[in-house]
């Protein structure tokens, strides 16, 4: 899932400024389950602002929806009103979702309330980690199934570094080395024979590195005389 | 050792590559650049240096804190009538920098070259940059050893012209984890097509006689020139921080006690009873025992089947490397003439 947390109140406040409307739009994909912008983060995200404005002497109109998948236009049209109304729309969604309402209702004008962070899982109760870069050419397939790209400090593809100790990698003891992950794993399935090749330097065109990237579906165009 | 494609049998014919080929025992060093554009600082200690290793390393902005270039410093070390390795990391350049880089390096007499992965940024003082790391240094070991055998970029382009033939170097981190994996690691690292190793610091001689011993079982010895690093201990409390915050280095108690011993004629004082003049004496005694450590430890590794040299690692504290080349018997350095191959 797509990791996020919101961002601090004071923020917030700064980027609604001095609308008066304001319009809290919350998400109920990712952003729900990691708990940072789902119904009851946009409700409580909503009464704080509220409160904030009143004791700041002016108290702001704040209203708050959330949309089953901020991410996709269709989900947005029922709150094409809603949108239309207010002074600024605080999305709680992740940077997909801010973007999509922006594109979705281009008059208008719509700010993030929350840091969108990283793709990855809950690992216990509150705590999240990341798991995957999206780099798009997958190599999860050469280590075992850990992601050196995502969970190695330098994204190494013939690690261990030297600073790899008792498990933990030294930029921060709480860091799990990515590559000790690796070579314990692909011990234990007596596999160890896949790292003694060495890996070549990566095509880093289908990451971000190559511009921003779309994927275009031929079979699944609608084509121009179907949609005539 | 690897294949040679050169007219005279060296594979860069740089005095490193001729003093290792010749059956010495060599000894590298090592001169950390200044944080600033001074070129006198590396004049003075390229001077200290000069009459007592084969080749010495520059570091490339070493901690993720900027100096003056390896390259840049490298020249001045040329120039000096030394002959630089010059350090580059994958941190700060893709594959562009790093080869372009490198072609100016050969054109300005840098013939050595250490391949290193790099401290990471979050250690240095700009710890908000963007790191590169678009290739790792077993990829780098592989991209300059085809420059020089294949005549190849990274892309697999011809050169046109002139190919930069280096000795390349990589690092081995003998005591990092995970252990098991380590001889393999450098295994990879030879595969790649290094030339020489320089390891991490080595104070736990059994303990590396031990991972030399896998790494004679790999037949990895006959295949690669291995280099062990070893530093002198300034003080006590630099013995315990290596122990204890940093990742792939040992040191056994028994030495952190010799330096303590070096300093107990002091050790009944509080720390301001301290005069400046004990601290000096303290700190000159913490030296010398220091020196006399390093001279031991490169005794020893001089034994272990496979060490074909040492590389001394006395940054900041480059006086130290005359009187422990001289402990260690290891003055005057052997010249082997470019003839001789």
């Amino acid at each position: 899932m797509i990791v996020a947390e919101q961002k601090p109140l004071d923020e917030i406040k700064s980027l609604v400024g001095d609308a008066e409307k304001v319009l809290v739009v919350g998400c109920g994909t990712c952003v729900t389950v990691c708990f940072a912008g789902g119904e009851r983060e946009a409700a409580i995200t909503a009464a704080s602002l509220r409160m904030a404005s009143k004791l700041g002497g002016k108290e702001k109109e704040v209203t708050h929806l959330t949309v089953q998948r901020q991410c996709e236009w269709e989900y947005l049209d029922p709150i094409a009103e809603q949108v239309g109304e207010a002074d600024v729309v605080l999305s709680l969604g992740c940077g997909v979702g801010v973007q999509a309402i922006v594109e979705h209702f281009p008059d208008a004008w719509v700010v993030p309330g929350l840091n969108t962070s990283f793709l990855g899982l809950p690992t216990e109760q509150g705590v999240w980690a990341e798991r995957c870069a999206a780099c798009g050419d997958c190599l999860l397939g050469l280590t075992g199934g850990i992601c050196p790209i995502a969970r190695c400090s330098k994204s190494l593809l013939n690690g261990p570094c030297g600073g790899s100790e008792d498990g933990h990698c030294e930029i921060d003891p709480e860091v799990p080395c990515a590559w000790q992950l690796i070579y314990d794993r692909l011990k234990a399935k007596d596999k160890l024979d896949v790292l003694s090749e060495l890996q070549p330097p990566k095509n880093w065109q289908t990451s971000r590195d190559g511009g921003p990237r779309k994927i275009v579906r031929e079979d699944l165009l609608l084509r121009a005389e179907e949609e005539a | 050792m690897s294949a040679t494609s050169s007219d005279n049998g060296y594979l860069s014919g740089s005095n490193l590559e001729r003093v290792l080929k010749a059956g010495h025992f060599a000894v590298t060093g090592e001169l950390g650049p200044p944080q600033s554009a001074d070129g006198e600082v590396i004049r003075a200690k390229a001077k200290l240096l000069k009459d007592y290793c084969d080749a010495v390393n520059i570091t490339d902005n070493q901690t993720a804190i900027v100096r003056m270039s390896s390259i840049g410093a490298g020249t001045i070390v040329v120039q000096e009538g030394m002959e630089p390795v010059i350090q580059m990391t994958c941190r700060d350049r893709n594959r562009l920098a790093i080869q372009s880089d490198l072609l100016g390096a050969y054109a300005l007499g840098m013939r050595n070259l250490l391949c290193l992965t790099g401290d990471h940024q979050n250690f240095g003082n700009h710890p908000t940059a963007k790191n590169v790391f678009d290739i790792d240094s077993l990829q780098l070991v592989q991209i300059v050893s085809n420059m020089r055998d294949e005549g190849v970029f990274q892309c697999g382009d011809a050169f046109a012209g002139q190919e930069p033939r280096f000795f390349v170097g990589a690092a081995a981190a003998p005591f990092a984890d995970p252990k098991g994996f380590r001889p393999y690691r450098l295994a990879k690292k030879v595969k790649a097509g290094a030339n020489f190793i320089q390891t991490q610091l080595v104070y736990d001689v059994e303990a590396f006689a031990k991972y030399m011993e896998k790494v004679r079982e790999l037949g990895l010895h006959e295949q690669v020139y291995i280099l062990a690093g070893v530093g002198p201990i300034k003080s006590p409390g630099m013995a315990r921080y290596m122990k204890n915050n940093v990742p792939g280095i040992l040191v056994p108690d028994e030495l952190i006690e010799r330096m303590t011993e070096a300093g107990a004629p002091w050790k009944d004082k509080k720390k301001d009873e301290l005069t400046k003049e004990d601290k000096q004496a303290r700190s000159k005694a913490w030296q010398e025992e220091g020196i006399q450590i390093c001279v031991e430890l490169i005794q020893q590794l001089k034994k272990i089947e496979g060490v074909a040299g040492v590389h001394i690692m006395a940054i900041e504290w480059e006086e130290a490397v005359k009187p422990i080349v001289e402990g260690a018997g290891l003055h005057p350095r052997p010249a082997v003439e470019a003839a001789a191959a």
